[in-house]
């Protein structure tokens, strides 16, 4: 992929523009459709689409493997932990009124928001590590290949 | 139509494209049928990513299917029948977004009369998800979590292996 001029040039300006996306997915998923998973698949959809366009090598700089594979375990660690907090609230496991027990719907607010951060932390860590697991066993094909 | 056009083809670089258009036509089904987040997944799961998996799985083996010597008819009557049950199956179903369906009657009313007043969530979705079904949730992200440390475990053992044995030969 060393003459692909243009395709490297809308995927840098498009892979921006993406994230910004999965962010929004994200963060705003209580009030529009989304939420974490979406929000995750985006993301690593991003990165998937720089890594095809510029090289395995090039996305790795990025993110390299060991951190996919940490943000993959960080996600759930975030879901559980968060939890473990309203336990030791008093509350009952995953009942987010922990959060701001005065104001339980502030509390709901916070929680969902950052129980879906873990889920997007975990599918874009999955999704990204599944996609350099496939793509660093495979050898480097010249376009007239395919 | 475009699923019968990737049965009948044998190049699989063009099957496999066209289980990418699949996909994405999927996805506008779903959009149509006012379900925006499946359709935000069909699109970026189905459409993109297994695309790019598909193409990379590809490119370790041939890029041109077998011919078929011996013609299947046991199987395709099998698949007939049992598509022919699966069609029967649907005569019970309610109709689309009838109101007295099973999933209109017992949950969704509660869920759609309280969650404003408990969660003060806009999207239903996102608080049946994340605050009702949280355990649900929870477990999915593990699911997905165990996924991806099975791919890690299969592929890059491989890896090391094949390395090793590299370096062994060189």
């Amino acid at each position: 992929m060393q003459h692909h001029l243009i395709l490297k040039i809308v995927t840098k300006s498009i892979v921006g523009i993406i994230l910004l996306f999965g962010l929004y997915v994200q963060f705003h998923g209580d009030y529009s459709p989304g939420g974490g998973f979406q929000a995750g698949v985006i993301f690593a959809a991003a990165f998937i689409l720089y890594g095809i366009v510029m090289g395995l090598d090039k996305v790795q700089e990025v993110l390299p493997f060991w951190v996919v594979q940490k943000l993959a375990a960080l996600g759930v660690l975030v879901y559980a932990l968060t939890g473990v907090f309203s336990l030791f609230m008093g509350f009952n496991y995953l009942d987010y009124s922990a959060f701001s027990p005065h104001h339980p719907e502030h509390g709901q607010h916070w929680g969902i928001l950052v129980v879906e951060l873990g889920v997007g932390i975990t599918v874009t860590g999955v999704i990204v590590c599944i996609y350099y697991c496939f793509a660093s066993r495979t050898p480097h094909l010249d376009d007239g290949e395919w | 139509m475009v699923a019968l056009l990737a049965l009948r083809m044998s190049h699989l670089f063009a099957v496999v494209m066209l289980a990418g258009v699949f996909s994405l036509l999927s996805a506008l089904l779903l959009v149509l049928m006012d379900a925006v987040d499946v359709a935000f997944t069909e699109a970026a799961v189905g459409a993109g990513v297994s695309t790019v998996l598909m193409l990379s799985t590809m490119a370790l083996t041939s890029r041109v299917q077998k011919p078929i010597k011996k013609s299947n008819l046991g199987a395709a009557l099998a698949v007939s029948f049992a598509g022919l049950l699966l069609l029967y199956g649907t005569l019970d179903m309610p109709n689309f977004g009838s109101n007295n369906s099973p999933a209109q009657t017992h949950l969704s009313n509660l869920y759609l009369t309280n969650s404003p007043n408990e969660i003060g969530v806009p999207n239903v979705v996102t608080a049946i998800l994340a605050s009702y079904r949280g355990f649900d949730t929870l477990g999915e992200t593990a699911v997905v979590f165990t996924a991806g440390v099975g791919v890690i475990l299969l592929l890059s053992g491989l890896r090391r292996r094949k390395q090793k044995s590299d370096s062994k030969v060189g």
